[in-house]
């Protein structure tokens, strides 16, 4: 157990994934001589030298389609994405190519390659550099999505994603690199892809949050004291629905918190899917706190307002948990938005 | 009193028909980013930003050669484009302020500058985006019939993204009144473009859609104005597309963060003594528009202005909450 930021269990882990396996690759834009544009691939090019360690051009179908055509023939890549807003010129080779071809090999052909993005707000680097795009992802059959919420998950992710034989985006909240955290390397470091963690816990209300979220989740809590659990999905896809089903079994509601904006987010699925497996353990309607349906705003207040806050997400779940109703998001109790 | 502090886009583009204004433009596009830097380094500004000291003459150039009613898709590295193109150095410092009176009203921030009224686009960031959308502005233009250009100003980097390709070969073979500038300030990011291209002449890749490609030194303003002059006019006459390569050099590092420790010892000294500021006062002084006092009144005054404005600013406050709401969609 060690003391690290983000940023170094990423380049933990991609250090201990390149030594157990001499077919781990890394490329992207200056990732190899710069250590990466935020740092997670520190050491790397010195250890492992440029025919595993590689700077591309900026020509991001190329080098992820490069890293789809290697992973196919054996290799284990993992390509990095600086802001995931780019992987939008490459979204053909991850998810038409990428997620099928071991469909479309009758199961012959492997494609375990890794792409890493950097998401979210709150940074101030504006609507193009700030969304969070997990649902780009999401409706793709074929491909895992996983984001790590602190340096363990994000150390033992990527090692598992790393090991996984389909291809697999784990997506950073980039707020989160320079965050410090406790963090166990090697075996017993690894998260298993499509493990949820209960964080918290309590039997009043079931919080369910990803990434960035799960510490605005964790903060509303220990402010209202006991009752709320706070469970970390981890992964998107697979998501884990034991661990969420058994958590609503005890505490009889459910409340979702997202980053991204409201409409077409992964919080609909969980709560689709737990309406449906165990409508009758519900005491309340279960709900999603998540961002308006707007782009990421630069001005750093209404950035701040953009992502459900620890303000937002406690009086959400103090007046849900007092009246048993689902609250208006705070645009509409403002008359900001209907 | 200096232009900038003319809160009129159209007498400030007008205005840079003289010389001596010209170079009152690039002086206060190249104090306007040292004032943005400090502004950064004090916590004024939060985000990042993209400076574009050292592009001056560029900018200047293609605003002089351009119309009010021409396109310009620019980059994230803009600033001098707005400014350049007559946006108002209150309404440019606002946004990056995050400021309820900037150009989109404190959503946009550093890297998304735009005013229809000078013909800017939302600026870019994605490299390598605005060249099909210039692409598709010509379209426009010569499906119209109407005479005006679309210019695209990107990166050395840019021109290794598939969109640079696309772009220019539509352009090609559909004969579109735009001009790709690329401006080659030789690094995109930390890498230099050798590490990641294998040419440094990026506008011979010209020859593979059967376009002109024209180098330019960037640093010069007469030159840099000469050549896209004559790219412009080919566009304009229904000619086609035209690839300029303006040869620049990018004097900070790429953005707010960075240091740029990765540059070879001397290279910024070697291109500082082309200092397109440097040049263009020369060519002034050479030329008698103006003497060595009055330039020396004029950068004064231009500074002066520019601090009084930016302090003025820096007064303005934030955009309410509802702001982030507006221009989602149409208004009903
Ligand atoms: C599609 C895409 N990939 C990567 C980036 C990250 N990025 C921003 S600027 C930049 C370097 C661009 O260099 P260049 O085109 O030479 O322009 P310059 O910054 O030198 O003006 C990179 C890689 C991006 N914005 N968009």
């Amino acid at each position: 157990m060690a003391r690290m930021r983000v940023r170094q269990a990423i380049a933990a882990a991609l250090a201990d994934a390149m030594r157990e396996d001499g077919s781990v690759l890394l490329f992207g834009e200056d990732v190899a001589a710069a250590e990466g544009p935020f740092k997670t691939s520190e050491g790397l090019l010195a250890e492992f030298g440029p025919l595993r360690v590689r700077d591309t051009p900026i020509s991001e179908m190329g080098f992820v389609g490069a890293a789809v055509g290697a992973a196919a023939v054996g290799m284990r890549p993992v390509v990095e994405i600086m802001f995931m807003e780019f992987l939008g010129v490459a979204l053909d080779q991850l998810v038409t190519e990428a997620a099928k071809f071991r469909y479309l090999s009758n199961g012959r052909v492997s494609v375990p390659l890794v792409v890493r993005a950097s998401i979210g707000s709150g940074l101030g680097f504006g609507t193009q550099h700030s969304q969070t795009l997990e649902n780009w992802l999401t409706a793709t059959p074929g491909l895992k999505v996983a984001v790590p919420s602190d340096a363990q998950t994000a150390y033992g992710l990527l090692r598992a994603a790393i090991r996984d034989p389909d291809p697999v985006a784990i997506l950073e909240p980039r707020a989160l690199y320079a965050e410090r955290g406790e963090c166990v390397t090697g075996e017993e470091g690894i998260v298993p892809l499509g493990t949820a963690r209960v964080v918290r816990e309590g039997d009043a209300v079931t919080v369910v949050a990803l990434g960035q979220t799960v510490r605005a989740a964790v903060s509303a809590a220990e402010r209202l004291g006991t009752g709320v659990e706070v469970i970390d999905l981890s992964t998107l896809v697979p998501w884990d629905r034991d661990t969420v089903l058994a958590s609503v079994a005890r505490t009889g509601r459910l409340v979702v918190v997202e980053e991204s904006p409201s409409s077409g987010g992964w919080g609909s699925e969980v709560v689709s899917a737990v309406t449906a497996a165990a409508f009758r353990a519900l005491q309340a309607p279960p709900f999603r706190i998540t961002a308006p349906d707007v782009p990421v705003p630069y001005n750093r207040g209404l950035e701040a307002r953009f992502s459900p806050s620890v303000d937002e997400v406690e009086y959400q779940l103090k007046t849900y948990l007092d009246t048993g109703e689902v609250p208006d998001p705070w645009w509409r109790r403002e008359g900001v938005a209907a | 009193m200096t232009l900038v502090r003319s809160n009129d886009p159209e007498r400030r583009r007008a205005a840079l028909a003289d010389p001596v204004a010209r170079y009152e433009r690039m002086y206060e596009i190249r104090r306007f980013e040292d004032r943005v830097n400090d502004l950064f380094a004090r916590g004024a500004i939060h985000g990042t930003t993209h400076l574009c000291a050292g592009q001056e003459a560029l900018d200047v150039s293609l605003a002089l050669e351009l119309r009010p009613t021409d396109t310009v898709s620019a980059t994230y590295r803009g600033h001098g484009i707005a400014l350049a193109l007559g946006m108002t150095v209150h309404s440019v410092l606002a946004e990056i302020m995050g400021k309820a009176d900037g150009c989109t009203g404190g959503v946009g921030g550093s890297m998304h500058l735009s005013d229809p009224d000078v013909g800017l686009l939302p600026t870019f960031a994605i490299v390598g985006a605005g060249l099909p959308v210039a692409a598709g502005a010509a379209l426009a233009y010569q499906t119209r019939g109407e005479d005006h250009v679309a210019v695209c100003v990107f990166g050395d980097g840019a021109a290794n993204i598939g969109a640079f390709h696309e772009a220019l070969n539509l352009a090609a073979v559909w004969k579109l009144p735009v001009v790709f500038v690329c401006d080659n300030n030789v690094y995109a990011e930390y890498s230099r473009i050798d590490l990641t291209t294998p040419l440094s002449d990026l506008h011979r890749r010209a020859g593979s859609y059967d376009i002109p490609g024209v180098p330019v030194d960037g640093m010069d303003v007469t030159a840099t104005r000469a050549v896209l002059a004559e790219a412009v006019a080919r566009a304009r006459a229904g000619e086609g597309p035209t690839l300029v390569e303006a040869k620049t050099y990018r004097f900070a590092g790429h953005s707010r963060a960075d240091q740029a420790t990765y540059r070879p010892a001397g290279e910024l000294e070697r291109w500082r003594e082309r200092d397109p500021l440097t040049l263009a006062r020369a060519e002034l002084l050479a030329a008698g528009a103006a003497s060595e006092d009055d330039l020396t009144a004029l950068e004064k005054a231009v500074g002066e202005d520019l601090d009084a404005v930016a302090d003025a600013v820096a007064a303005l406050p934030d955009p309410e909450p509802a702001a982030m709401f507006r221009n989602v969609w149409a208004a009903a």
